[in-house]
């Protein structure tokens, strides 16, 4: 009965990408709060994770009974395993943009320092991918996702930089050294969400050709 | 570069329920005993069955799923020695009380066999000769209507438009099954009883008898019987687990192929027995 299974499918596939925009909808509001000084912001980016979490048990219940009920095999398979597997990160990229919101508040009014430009830089790198990845999960488009995984290391870099400046302010001057620890954490929390999204890529890749690319040191061992 | 996405959604796009909560009973079955001569053949059945779902009923062979179903449409009443006790009530009214009227309950309560058996007549005549038996037609002209309608609700009027006068028996097995379907549906019922209805068809014709099945539940009450677990994963609402006799387990199908509440119908449903 594939018309009634890929309609069903159809549905976990809008559901996840709704999934997808609320997470990226929340590192954009944790980093504007962040920005701005937005406690309030803050605050509502806070009690919305609920509702990702919420959509995350819903989304795994929905591909435990596409299993059960239908079986898929082929793309239908990986299609519903690639569902499973990208929600519990969509869920914990939200937890990051989460703890981003929590930094803002106890930084409270302090300023962002030096890498106050290249912290929100940092924050539209990964909203880009993760949007882009997003779109090559809707259009099963691997060679978009490989882009993805390729961006990374510009947020990696950026976030070595962050660091270093960081650093040297902690160095130089005693009396940031708290503060500047807490943007030093804001920074890392970007920088995990760029090596999530680049998760749900390896997930796309997985999707459009069945090929696991994770852990390719490994398997390039095994290879030889 | 991929395709846009889509514009961001304002709502949220909802995942479809099988099963729409609440449902209105259709069928009750209230300590439904059975008997072929001495040999008893249920055991004080209980169950609800929903208006316009499909039900499942499952188990090994000889568990009692036929002849449960049988007793909807009181088929069962041909057999020599045959007993129901208890309570089988459709919209509320006993069916086997003994004044029973059975012609226009078989009216109410159609039926498709797993061997599809179609008439030695024309495909036109397999499906108005229910019209015509019960008179249920004034004219020539709402007798065709009421024969390309079901035709047409069975799935097959596109394939046989063209041939409605040739024989049936000359038609694939599939398309005989849905040709017994639309001779079903003819008649107008509320309620479909299907005996494994796809168990002698190839898996493309099961495919369309499947997604046919899925179309129907929109306005009939489906009770079907099948020894396929997967095909009652993927057509019914909800699944009841027969047992030698005895109903193990009801509920929603989702619930009853992810976590079934009995050790028995888990075993079962993964090939431990059966």
């Amino acid at each position: 009965m594939p018309n009634v299974l890929e309609t069903e499918l159809d549905q976990l596939r809008e559901r996840v990408l709704f999934m997808g925009d609320q997470s990226e909808e929340a590192i954009k509001l944790a980093t504007r709060a962040l920005i701005e000084h937005d406690h309030d912001l803050a605050e509502r980016v806070i009690s919305g994770d609920d509702r990702i979490d919420a959509l995350e048990l819903e989304i795994e219940w929905s591909c435990i009974r596409i299993l059960a009920r239908w079986s898929p095999e082929a793309r239908d398979l990986r299609f519903v395993m690639t569902v499973n597997r990208l929600i519990p990160i969509l869920e914990r990229i939200a937890d990051h943009a989460c703890n981003l919101a929590h930094a803002t508040l106890a930084i409270g009014r302090k300023p962002l320092l030096k890498p106050g430009t290249d912290l929100p830089k940092m924050s539209r790198m990964v909203r880009e991918m993760l949007r882009t990845a997003l779109d090559a999960f809707a259009a099963s488009d691997a060679a978009a996702a490989r882009t993805v995984i390729e961006r990374d290391e510009e947020v990696d870099r950026l976030y070595d930089r962050v660091f270093h400046d960081l650093l040297d302010r902690m160095t130089h001057d005693s009396a940031v050294t708290a503060h500047a620890a807490r943007l030093l954490l804001v920074a890392k929390h970007l920088e995990r969400i760029g090596d999530y999204v680049t998760d749900i890529c390896e997930q796309v890749v997985y999707l459009k050709e069945a090929r696991v690319i994770k852990h390719q040191r490994l398997q390039n061992r095994e290879n030889q | 570069m991929t395709e846009p996405r889509r514009t961001p959604l304002n709502t949220p796009p909802t995942l479809q329920p099988r099963v729409s909560e609440p449902v209105e009973t259709k069928i009750e079955v209230e300590g439904l005993d059975f008997y072929y001569g001495q040999t008893q053949a249920l055991f004080g059945i209980n169950m609800q069955i929903p208006e316009q779902r499909v039900t499942s009923l499952i188990g090994p062979s000889g568990c009692g799923k036929s002849t449960l179903l049988r007793t909807f449409n009181r088929m069962n009443d041909t057999i020599i020695g045959a007993r129901a006790e208890g309570v089988i009530e459709i919209d509320g009214e006993n069916i086997l009380v003994p004044d029973t009227d059975v012609v226009s309950l078989r009216q109410k309560v159609g039926m498709v066999f797993q061997r599809s058996n179609p008439f030695p007549k024309s495909i036109y005549e397999n499906v108005a000769y229910g019209l015509r038996v019960n008179r249920l037609t004034r004219s020539k002209v709402e007798l065709d209507e009421r024969v390309e309608a079901s035709l047409r609700d069975a799935a097959i009027w596109d394939e046989v438009k063209d041939r409605l006068h040739g024989p049936a028996l000359s038609l694939s097995g599939g398309q005989q099954q849905r040709i017994c379907i639309a001779r079903a549906l003819a008649i107008q019922p509320e309620i479909l009883l299907m005996d494994e209805p796809a168990a002698a068809l190839d898996p493309l014709a099961t495919q369309k008898i499947e997604e046919l099945i899925h179309k129907l539940r929109e306005r009939y009450t489906i009770v079907i019987v099948t020894h396929n677990l997967q095909q009652a994963a993927r057509v019914a609402d909800f699944t009841a687990f027969f047992l030698l006799g005895h109903l193990v387990e009801f509920g929603g199908t989702d619930r009853i192929f992810t976590s079934p509440g009995d050790e028995r119908t888990e075993d079962y449903i993964t090939g431990r027995f059966g």
